[in-house]
């Protein structure tokens, strides 16, 4: 294994640690190009990736709601009007890469490749991780806050270690900022000058609870110097800007410039979950204030502009939106029977002699219920 | 390398006389070389060599990569360790002390504990934590929690502990070939603890209970830091006339019911010993297992020989906190001896 004492990062220049005041942003909020010193535009073949993405995550989204509201999903939490960062970030990472999201990423683990029924087997309830994390590198989403930021350091770091070129991106919410495993993570990727991008959503809101009573920090970006990590604050809601700065992490971090605290600027269109309810702790004008602020109007704005898609492409992907979201349906409405068994298959490699009287006597029960049932017909 | 392990002292057959500590680190060292995806990590482990020296010696012999000091925080530890597993690592994380592991319970009990469950076996943890714990040290507050309940009331965790250096060996070499997260307790006043033996981990010791000392009257179960106290109690007892077997558990979960159950069907009565406080303790369970099991086996009711229901007293108190050999003999005089043979005599 390589030594991974050499390269200490250099303090020197704390001013390239803060982020900076207003946050960055390539495209305006009517989609204009903004000039940035710090961040390039994302070439046109992925911008028009990202549109893509952001019109399928935000079909992918409305569906899971509607799923929810009928009963097929147990609970969801939408990330609709927060594309951009969810597509923006994970469009930014390369194959060898990987993902560590929360409950409210399904829309990115979507986009990293994995298959959307299995992406919602969790909150399905069938059980609580329905894809293999190796397959498209994506961790299980982390339903505790802020825990799985050690595992994205201890996963890259054990990839320096082994000389794998690989970078753990960690999505964190505003109010994760505030859990002890956060400062904790930052602190051990700074130490060890780990390659890996901490991602903080700031959506507004920790359920109900607003930013300004999470921290007194001037932003969570701001967080990074203690730290000895470079902070980014990003305008959220623009797709060029969240893929730009995140592309920038990783390509630092896979170069051996360490972690990097990206603060993406955002807002959470919808309530929580499906059984939260924001009217008691947001005015409606707020949440109007936003939508006028559409990170996927903003992104088409400047496509149609530049003459980089047309009506017809516009058309085409609503239509493939459409069809994915029928197919999501399809599938979501088919009637699923946990097998009983696998509740002893997986908690230890082998099931030990106590689990294995357990897996017998639950299946005496059912074989007596299913007994009964047949003799009441 | 100044390991522990090298200042033993052999005897002219060629069994060393290691004490658990060098036990230990040479377990720790025999692994670093065998698989170099084993790592040591923790809270002055490297330079230092632990603060009770059972890693000394091993970062000098195989490097800061594989052997390292980390920032001080014990979920970053079971944390990132957690991480490094899932990119094919094998972790062997040092808590420093029982009390300070609590910082990790989290990481523990929602992700070491359940990972390889959520993923349906698509992510495997082989991560071992060894927490020194247990009191008779003298050892100021949260310095001698006996914490094994916390973890054996978790499933998906191994926990296993070491009563003599011998086992210390053997255990602590197949807690880090094992494919479950193993939290690995060690009885901190047994770490000076002698044993003639010959290092050894091919015999299966992981999830095997072991009689330690034959008897047909009375089964004393014990394990880690209880078990010297057991045995001592046990030849005082043979001269009261009592013939007592003694049970070292080693892995306290998986809990061995068929060596334990086989004992207490032979004897008739047993006693369960441990230093943690008796209320919901690991007691509590064993008792109830053997009364499910053994029931009508049993000549008297199952006793428990336990700490006392308080936060761990200091250091001056301790002594009356602790089971001692006299409250064991205690219990063994209560184990109903007159009304069987009144029985016996009777039918």
């Amino acid at each position: 294994m390589t030594s991974v004492t050499d390269a200490v990062p250099s303090r020197a220049n704390q001013r390239r640690l803060l982020p900076t005041t207003t946050p960055l942003a390539l495209l305006s909020p009517d989609g204009q190009p903004v000039h940035s010193t710090s961040l390039d535009m994302p070439g046109d073949d992925v911008l028009v990736g990202l549109h893509r993405q952001m019109v399928l995550g935000r079909r992918f989204d409305t569906q899971a709601t509607a799923l929810t509201k009928q009963g097929r999903l147990a609970v969801y939490p939408s990330a609709r009007g927060q594309e951009a960062a969810e597509i923006g970030a994970v469009a930014a990472l390369r194959p060898q890469d990987w993902l560590f999201p929360t409950y409210r990423d399904s829309m990115a683990i979507v986009a990293r490749g994995v298959d959307p029924v299995e992406a919602l087997i969790l909150l399905r309830g069938d059980w609580h991780c329905g894809y293999d994390p190796y397959a498209h590198r994506v961790a299980p989403q982390c339903t505790p806050l802020a825990t799985n930021a050690p595992h994205a350091v201890g996963l890259a770091h054990a990839a320096r270690l082994k000389g794998e070129d690989t970078v753990a991106l960690v999505m964190l919410g505003d109010g994760a900022t505030s859990e002890g495993d956060t400062h904790t993570a930052l602190n051990f990727a700074a130490v060890w000058n780990s390659p890996v991008v901490f991602f903080v959503q700031n959506n507004g809101y920790a359920i109900s609870v607003p930013v300004a009573k999470q921290t007194a920090a001037p932003s969570l970006a701001h967080k990074g110097i203690g730290y000895g990590i470079p902070g980014l604050l990003v305008d959220g809601n623009d797709p060029a800007a969240v893929y730009a700065a995140v592309r920038g992490a990783v390509e630092s971090a896979a170069d051996g410039g360490g972690p990097t605290l990206i603060e993406a600027l955002t807002y959470r269109i919808e309530a929580h979950t499906n059984a939260d309810d924001a009217a008691r702790y947001r005015p409606q004008a707020e949440v109007r204030e936003w939508l006028d602020r559409d990170p996927v109007t903003r992104i088409r704005q400047y496509l149609l502009d530049q003459g980089l898609m047309d009506a017809a492409a516009l058309s085409a992907l609503d239509a493939e939106a459409e069809a994915q979201a029928e197919d999501l349906r399809r599938r979501m409405n088919i009637d699923t029977v946990p097998d009983p068994a696998d509740l002893f298959r997986f908690v230890y490699a082998e099931p030990t002699p106590a689990l294995r009287r357990e897996q017998r006597q639950l299946a005496a029960e059912l074989e007596e219920l299913a007994d009964e049932a047949g003799e009441m017909r | 390398m100044t390991a522990l392990a090298e200042r033993d002292t052999r005897t002219p057959t060629g069994a060393p006389t290691v004490t658990m500590a060098a036990a230990l680190n040479r377990a720790l060292a025999d692994a670093l070389r065998d698989d170099e995806t084993v790592l040591v990590f923790g809270e002055d482990v490297a330079a230092l060599g632990g603060v009770f020296r059972v890693t000394d010696g091993l970062a000098a012999a195989f490097g800061e990569a594989r052997v390292f000091d980390t920032p001080l925080a014990e979920s970053g530890i079971v944390g990132t360790a957690i991480g490094m597993a899932m990119n094919g690592l094998r972790p062997v994380v040092e808590m420093q002390f029982d009390a300070f592991a609590y910082p990790a319970f989290e990481q523990i009990t929602s992700h070491l504990a359940k990972l390889h469950n959520r993923t349906r076996g698509c992510i495997s943890l082989p991560i071992v934590i060894r927490i020194p714990y247990g009191g008779g040290i003298g050892g100021v507050e949260h310095h001698c929690d006996s914490s094994e309940a916390y973890y054996t009331h978790t499933a998906g965790l191994r926990v296993v502990t070491p009563a003599t250096p011998g086992d210390a060996y053997a255990l602590l070499r197949q807690a880090i070939d094992c494919p479950d997260p193993v939290i690995f307790l060690e009885p901190k006043r047994r770490y000076w603890s002698k044993e003639t033996t010959v290092l050894d981990h091919t015999a299966s010791v992981i999830d095997q209970a072991i009689v330690r000392r034959p008897g047909t009257d009375v089964t004393l179960i014990a394990y880690g830091g209880t078990l010297r106290t057991a045995l001592d109690a046990a030849d005082e007892a043979q001269e009261n006339g009592h013939s007592v077997e003694v049970i070292d558990l080693r892995s306290l979960s998986p809990f061995d019911d068929d060596t334990v159950t086989a004992s207490v069907r032979r004897t008739g009565r047993a006693i369960v010993i441990h230093e943690a406080s008796r209320f919901c303790g690991y007691g509590a369970e064993v008792a109830a297992r053997l009364s499910e099991q053994c029931f009508h086996y049993l000549e008297a009711p199952i006793l428990r020989v336990t700490a006392l229901d308080i936060p761990y007293p200091p250091p001056h108190l301790e002594q009356h906190h602790l089971p001692s050999v006299d409250r064991i003999l205690d219990a063994i005089n209560r184990l109903q001896w007159c009304e069987t043979a009144t029985t016996k005599a009777a039918g």
